[in-house]
């Protein structure tokens, strides 16, 4: 016991250097995009007196080092500061773009997962007969074709066709939860199609793996059928590997799925992140690119964890 | 023949059949122009605006950096709040005349360097303080101090002082401006209580609806005004402004009922979704325009020879045929269209190789290829059209080679930065604005380094000219002289292209400026 939470200590202070390195990075980057935050903000319609006067209101004329550090300073303190571009408070609208993203991102993931590992478990059972070929080649056609494409055309049939569900995938504060799901169905649907392939497929494949132990043999030997065979030894023992995909899912359903967002108008944190980066926002890109590695972080965090704890050798370490 | 005219002024006044056209078909049934004309009258009459309804606009550019400070405004989502909430003294009608809103009536001093605006009495702002004249002045001192932001500042420079006598507002110019009016009609110059200066970003003003909920990036949604002071716009109970950047998700939503009204509609799909029993396609032919600017002060562009070489190398009816598709018209190398007030017809320049190669063998430039920086953010096709200009010139023997950068610091680090480019211009309410805004030698955003004393002097003596003959004969000969020897070279003139559901009733296709010169939301009603 003692040396998991060890193990997880290091892990965090790993994960916090992490952190660090990329908020650096991240700074860097804006520092040498071209253009500044002010020239972003007025955009073609900017007078130089116009600049000038922006310039020296939003502090751009400090170094870039100092800059830097008062903005960490503040971070420490949980003050992501106001955002150069409109003064509004980081942290209160983070928040509300970051509950959306978790939203879409629990609802796909809620119907995703369980999808997945029930196809791949289904797929071991007919292994080459035609229930595996079809769930493949239908999960792998649709992870092939860019997700933009796979929502304009549930968008096209679902909501244009056929009047099912909203076209525009916009959710605010005032709706019932009922009215969100009804808005978020086809974003869900496309970000589904998306993460099903990767998950099944490595399910798949670890129980596969797992097949060929004597132990399954054995199980199979004294008279087990085959599905509590999966379920009740060869699951157990694929854990870590499909729980490591599941997780990598899960994170780029919070942080890659910047262009399902803009096909569906979904007010997430990845074109709130988009906006930003355009207007050389600094502080907003930061706190952004920082929850970005944390999720990141957080849930490899978890799958190891979970891998550990799921397997009795890591458990007691020599 | 008279069942098929009712049918056809039934269609007019659904939207269906733009006034030319119906007065065309009817002639082609024998009826003449003005029996045509009288009976639309009497289908415009029978319009009456119903009131109610939820109105939903999907638009192009929004962005969550958005803010509703009225000098920060600078793309479309921006705009259109503004003309919910806010107003500004005058406005320019679509027919260019100046309409009186928060300003009563007007006058200038003979010399057009004084203008008084008697304001309207008995307008509330949305936090129920009643309009003064000094919020007024206010508004413009914020617009036009040395801390401004405000994209209005570089027309507020000409400002010498201000004050409020009773119930006018008036203001002094150095120099006289004969269209100073049009120039208060600037969407920044939004009439704010106290102008703005304790939180710009308020949201309160006199418009026709008061701000419900404010979601940049995402949603922007209004209420009717109860208490707003003219009964002839806010008929609709709520206005939504939807943030839809992306235009298939645009289109989608206007087809799948969604929106009312789909802005920016691409050119390339606007006739398929024209095809749509409840859509309709209204473009209006605006002032905006899609260019390739030469420095004309620097080699090799700083040769007029050349320069008319690439101006007869352009294939313009191609351009508008395939860039544009048909949505727009061709341009003439000049800013100004008859979009504008006092524009006077040149001799169209066309795509003529052999004139083009005869020019070329003038200039004496060594035949180096002439490097053309392009982005797809210059205009929507910007690149499309380059490699159309490329090839046209390429058939001149004039070898353009094209260079393409990342939209993502374009206008920043190439446009008004580099001797030859691809951009665009939204256009101006006058042709004073347009030609004082990059063609006067001290302008900010001169972008063809057009710097000539005579050209200079003919704008300030038109500006301060009352008589509109002598003013439009000098606007003439300045739109001569760039088109000639300018480095200007303008393929065409975009229009605003827009998808209206047919329930939307009222719609105008406004040649001064985009969603109705942005005054969409007051003027429809919704017939559902």
């Amino acid at each position: 016991m003692r040396s998991i939470l060890t193990l997880i200590t290091q892990r965090l202070a790993l994960g916090i250097l992490l952190l660090l390195a990329a908020s650096v990075l991240i700074f860097v980057g804006t520092s040498i995009l071209p253009g500044d935050v002010a020239q972003a903000i007025l955009g073609q319609s900017a007078t130089p007196e116009a600049l000038d006067n922006l310039r020296r209101e939003l502090g751009l004329e400090e170094p870039a080092i100092s800059r830097y550090f008062s903005w960490l300073g503040g971070m420490l303190q949980g003050d992501l500061g106001t955002a150069l571009t409109n003064g509004r408070d980081i942290a209160e609208s983070l928040g509300g773009r970051l509950k959306n993203t978790m939203f879409l991102a629990f609802w796909a993931a809620v119907i995703s997962v369980p999808l997945a590992i029930f196809l791949g478990l289904l797929a071991v059972r007919y292994k080459d007969r035609w229930p595996d070929k079809l769930i493949s080649a239908v999960t792998l056609t649709t992870i092939s074709i860019p997700e933009f494409m796979i929502g304009y055309v549930l968008i096209y049939w679902i909501s244009i066709q056929w009047g099912m569900f909203p076209s525009v995938a916009i959710i605010n504060d005032g709706m019932s939860l009922g009215e969100k799901l009804n808005a978020i169905a086809i974003p869900v649907m496309v970000l589904t199609l998306v993460v099903l392939a990767h998950m099944m497929r490595m399910t798949r494949a670890a129980i596969l793996n797992v097949m060929q132990s004597a132990y399954i043999e054995t199980a199979e030997l004294k008279g087990m059928g085959m599905l509590k065979i999966i379920r009740k030894h060869a699951l157990p023992n694929a854990i870590a590997p499909i729980i490591n995909v599941v997780m990598l899912n899960l994170a780029y359903l919070v942080v890659g799925v910047v262009v399902v967002e803009v096909v569906f108008a979904y007010p997430g944190m990845g074109q709130y992140l988009v906006d930003h980066v355009s207007k050389r926002d600094v502080p907003v890109v930061q706190a952004c690119g920082l929850i970005f590695a944390a999720v990141y972080i957080g849930l490899n965090l978890v799958a190891d964890i979970v891998s550990i704890l799921a397997n009795p050798r890591l458990r007691h370490p020599k | 023949m008279n069942e098929q005219l009712k049918e056809m002024s039934a269609k007019v006044a659904r939207g269906l059949m733009t006034r030319r056209e119906f007065v065309g078909r009817a002639a082609a049934l024998g009826v003449t122009a003005a029996v045509a004309n009288s009976m639309l009258a009497g289908t415009a009459r029978a319009q009456e605006p119903k009131k109610g309804g939820d109105l939903k606009l999907g638009s192009i550019g929004g962005e969550s950096t958005n803010s509703l400070d009225p000098a920060l405004a600078a793309s479309q989502v921006p705009y259109a709040n503004l003309y919910h909430f806010a107003e500004t003294l005058v406005e320019v009608a679509p027919d260019g005349s100046i309409e009186n809103r928060l300003a009563e009536s007007y006058e200038a001093s003979a010399d057009a360097k004084t203008w008084m605006f008697k304001i309207r009495k008995g307008v509330e702002f949305h936090n129920g303080k009643e309009l003064t004249p000094e919020d007024v002045m206010r508004t413009m001192e914020r617009h036009s101090n040395e801390d401004s932001q405000s994209g209005a500042l570089g027309i507020l420079r000409d400002f010498e002082s201000m004050k409020v006598e009773g119930d006018t507002f008036s203001l002094t110019l150095k120099t006289a401006n004969a269209d100073l009016p049009a120039l208060l009609a600037d969407y920044h110059l939004m009439i704010q209580p106290d102008g703005g200066f304790d939180n710009p970003a308020s949201g309160v003003g006199t418009g026709p609806f008061i701000v419900e909920s404010d979601e940049p990036g995402v949603r922007h949604l209004f209420r009717r005004n109860p208490n707003y002071w003219d009964p002839a716009r806010g008929h609709v109970d709520s206005s939504e402004v939807l943030v839809l950047n992306d235009a298939t998700a645009r289109t989608a939503a206007l087809q799948a009922g969604q929106v009312h009204i789909a802005n920016r509609v691409d050119p390339k799909v606007a006739a398929l979704l024209g095809r749509s029993p409840n859509i309709t396609i209204r473009n209006a032919s605006g002032p905006g325009h899609y260019v390739f600017i030469m420095h004309v002060d620097s080699a090799p562009f700083d040769n007029n020879e050349l320069r008319l070489a690439l101006k007869y190398a352009i294939d313009r009816t191609d351009m508008v045929d395939k860039i544009l598709r048909g949505y727009g018209s061709i341009g003439n190398d000049s800013p100004i269209n008859a979009s504008y007030p006092l524009f006077t017809e040149m001799e169209q320049r066309n795509y003529d190789p052999e004139k083009a190669r005869e020019h070329y063998a003038k200039s004496g430039h060594d035949g180096s290829p002439i490097i053309l920086q392009v982005s797809d953010v210059a205009f929507p096709g910007a690149v499309d059209a380059a490699q159309l200009f490329q090839q046209t010139a390429q058939a001149a023997g004039i070898p353009l080679e094209l260079k393409r950068e990342p939209g993502d610091g374009y206008w920043s680090e190439v446009w008004n930065k580099q001797p030859f480019c691809a951009s665009y211009w939204g256009g101006r309410a006058t042709q004073d604005q347009m030609w004082s805004t990059a063609y006067l030698s001290t302008a900010d955003w001169n972008d063809t380094r057009w710097k000539r004393e005579d050209f200079d002097r003919m704008l300030i003596e038109a500006r301060g000219e009352l008589d509109n003959d002598k003013r439009k004969a000098i606007y003439a000969a300045m739109g001569q002289m760039v088109r000639d020897e300018g480095g200007l070279i303008c393929p065409m003139f975009n229009d605003f292209v827009n998808g209206v559901s047919t329930q939307v009733q009222g719609w105008i296709d406004d040649p001064t400026g985009d969603m109705m010169s942005g005054t969409y939301s007051g003027k429809v009603w919704l017939d559902t």
